[in-house]
């Protein structure tokens, strides 16, 4: 029984490897697929676009009241926007409106839905408010004074334009025929990955926190009432969800957390719960078709979250042993030791670290598989029928094989996340006893 | 590397991260309190309810078995003594019958001596008797011969048979 266990604990290990490549190999076969795509899609409407600029140079001088009317397919660009997070909640052509907080050193915090922007096609706002606009779904500041305050009508223009020795596209607010750059939202990266501190903050309640919440409250709805069923009927046989969740609860306790953690489980039992419960809540959330699809595990900023919280959690609870360990390694000699706490400390951070990357890797990419699969019919059907018909019946099958696999990844990605998790912080307290024993 | 520029989900946003963080520990913080750690408790203390109730019934087997064998000591035990109690009692029987045969005997000849002593008493009465009598009559006879001189010796027959015709046997 327990050899039958192991074997597929094991394979599912193995799986998650294998899977976890394949996804992300996937996935940088599409990206390349999709940069190569939209290289070929970017020429083209450069082409165009210069044309169209031209024009638009010849008929505004410097103006914008020519706008790109006819825009042609871009594979990459369309599955960034639609992995990104969004001050709008979009469920196919309903556009919900979220609320936006939004904070600038120069005009304070502004509070407001988002429908005062009047949400348009692809979540780009046809009004400014206060001096932010919404450009495909993300909150904008208007970064020039001169710009009204009040709601007045805007268009937004985006240009390519050399920045700093590369070609970069720089979004424009146009607004009674002259041009304001906009600025794009703060960003933790330090401008690593082309963000950076710009002229605000936008603390809103985007889609991926407003999937959060809904994930919280139903997952909250679920167990508490589980709970309240094991404290109602003490060792009754368990019954509907809570006979539906309790095998699961119990894999995640006695394969994860008792294995790693031993007689010390009990403390770190919730914490594994959680990450494990909320990152697959929000992996099949964002899985489920027509509801909006957010990413919000494919968001670094939410992966770097629980990254740090499991590094927190580990280096507080470890003990003298596993600070001995990584500082100064017992049993070695001393210029080994001189190599091994560099490599140590380092160690301790890229733990963590592989554990965002791995986690946002694998949902980023099975999103962008899954719009670039549906963006092929659009990429080779070129507006014609009989080819985009064509392209969708294998892009359907496609997809459909893509969505039966992420689900298998949504399921693996939390288990890795969570077993790794555990060993970490098993590390961290594991007995001096019974460490001795290993070394 | 023109669109990494769009690729916005590498870019940690301020307030994805301070919304995340707010999240996940309330829910860490609401789980453990009222989900994840009861239903950890729960599920513990019923493992070591059903933990309890296997062993209280192994426990109850093992006294049932036990209690059978004592049960099976016991009826064989009873068996025996049912046994030694009737070989005891044939034992007893076959005593008493013969104690009883053998004081029927006693008896018997004990019956059967005294019977013959009082037969031989009699008889050595009867005898003294006779011998009493006999005398008594021998001495009367010879008194009646002295006093009456018979004649002959004819005479002195008839005489004595007529004095022993007289005598009755009592």
């Amino acid at each position: 029984m327990s050899q039958f266990k192991n074997l597929i604990i094991l394979s599912l290990i193995g799986l998650s490897f294998f899977l976890g490549n394949a996804a992300f190999a996937q996935g940088h076969d599409h990206n390349h697929a999709g940069h190569d795509h939209s290289h070929a899609g970017h020429d083209h409407s450069s082409h165009a676009g210069h044309d169209h600029s031209a024009h638009a140079h010849d008929a505004g001088h410097g103006g914008c009241g020519a706008k790109h009317d006819k825009e042609f397919f871009n594979p990459g660009g369309t599955a960034f926007h639609h992995i990104s997070d969004a001050n709008v909640y979009s469920i196919g052509p309903v556009n919900i409106p979220l609320p936006c907080i939004l904070y600038a050193p120069e005009s304070g915090v502004d509070v407001f839905l988002s429908s005062k922007f009047h949400i348009g096609h692809h979540g780009t706002g046809h009004s400014a408010y206060k001096g932010y606009v919404l450009d495909e779904g993300r909150v904008k500041r208007v970064d020039d004074q001169s710009f009204p305050k009040t709601a007045v009508p805007v268009s937004i223009l985006h240009e390519k334009e050399m920045v700093d020795g590369k070609k970069k596209s720089v979004a424009y607010a146009c607004y009674q025929d002259k041009k304001f750059k906009l600025a794009a939202p703060s960003t933790a990266d330090g401008g690593v990955f082309g963000g950076g501190i710009t002229s605000f903050y936008d603390f809103s309640i985007t889609k991926n926190v407003m999937s959060m919440f809904l994930v919280f409250a139903f997952l909250a709805w679920l167990f508490i009432g589980i709970a309240k069923k094991y404290r109602n009927n003490p060792g009754e046989a368990p019954s509907g969800l809570q006979g539906l969740m309790e095998p699961v609860f119990l894999f995640i306790q006695d394969e994860v957390a008792k294995p790693f953690l031993g007689d010390k489980y009990e403390k770190f039992n919730p914490l594994l719960m959680c990450l494990f419960f909320f990152i697959l809540g929000l992996n099949l959330f964002g899985q489920i078709p027509f509801f909006g699809g957010s990413n919000v595990t494919g968001n670094l900023a939410f992966t770097a979250v629980l990254a740090i919280i499991v590094f927190i959690v580990t280096n507080i609870n470890g003990n003298k042993h596993y600070w001995e360990h990584i500082l100064w390694m017992p049993g070695v000699p001393a210029w080994v030791k001189t190599i091994l706490t560099p490599v140590e400390i380092l160690g301790m951070f890229i733990k963590p670290l592989t554990l965002m990357l791995r986690l946002f890797a694998n949902i980023t990419a099975g999103h962008m598989v899954m719009v670039i699969f549906v963006g092929l019919i659009f990429l080779f059907g070129q507006g014609q029928t009989a080819p985009s018909m064509g392209t969708a019946v294998g892009s359907t099958l496609l997809t459909i094989f893509m969505m039966a696999i992420e689900l298998l990844v949504a399921f693996i990605q939390a288990f890795v996340f969570t077993i790794l998790t555990a060993s970490y912080i098993g590390a961290a307290i594991e007995d001096h006893g019974h460490a001795a024993e290993h070394h | 590397m023109l669109f990494l520029a769009d690729f916005s989900v590498i870019k940690p946003d301020f307030g994805l991260l301070f919304w995340t963080t707010v999240i996940f520990l309330l829910f860490w913080w609401m789980m453990s309190k009222f989900a994840f750690g009861p239903i950890g408790q729960a599920l513990k203390e019923r493992e070591g309810r059903i933990d309890e109730a296997l062993k209280s019934a192994d426990r109850a087997r093992e006294e049932m078995s036990n209690l059978k064998a004592k049960n099976e000591e016991l009826l064989i035990e009873a068996r025996e003594e049912r046994a030694k109690m009737l070989r005891q009692a044939k034992e007893m029987q076959e005593e008493i019958i013969a104690e009883a045969r053998t004081k029927a005997q006693a008896e018997y000849t004990k019956r059967v001596e005294s019977a013959l002593t009082e037969i031989e008493n009699r008889r050595m009465e009867m005898l003294i008797d006779v011998k009493n009598q006999s005398g008594k009559m021998a001495l009367s006879i010879a008194e009646k011969v002295i006093q009456r001189e018979l004649s002959s010796n004819a005479d002195h027959e008839s005489f004595v048979d007529q004095l022993v015709k007289d005598i009755k046997l009592s």
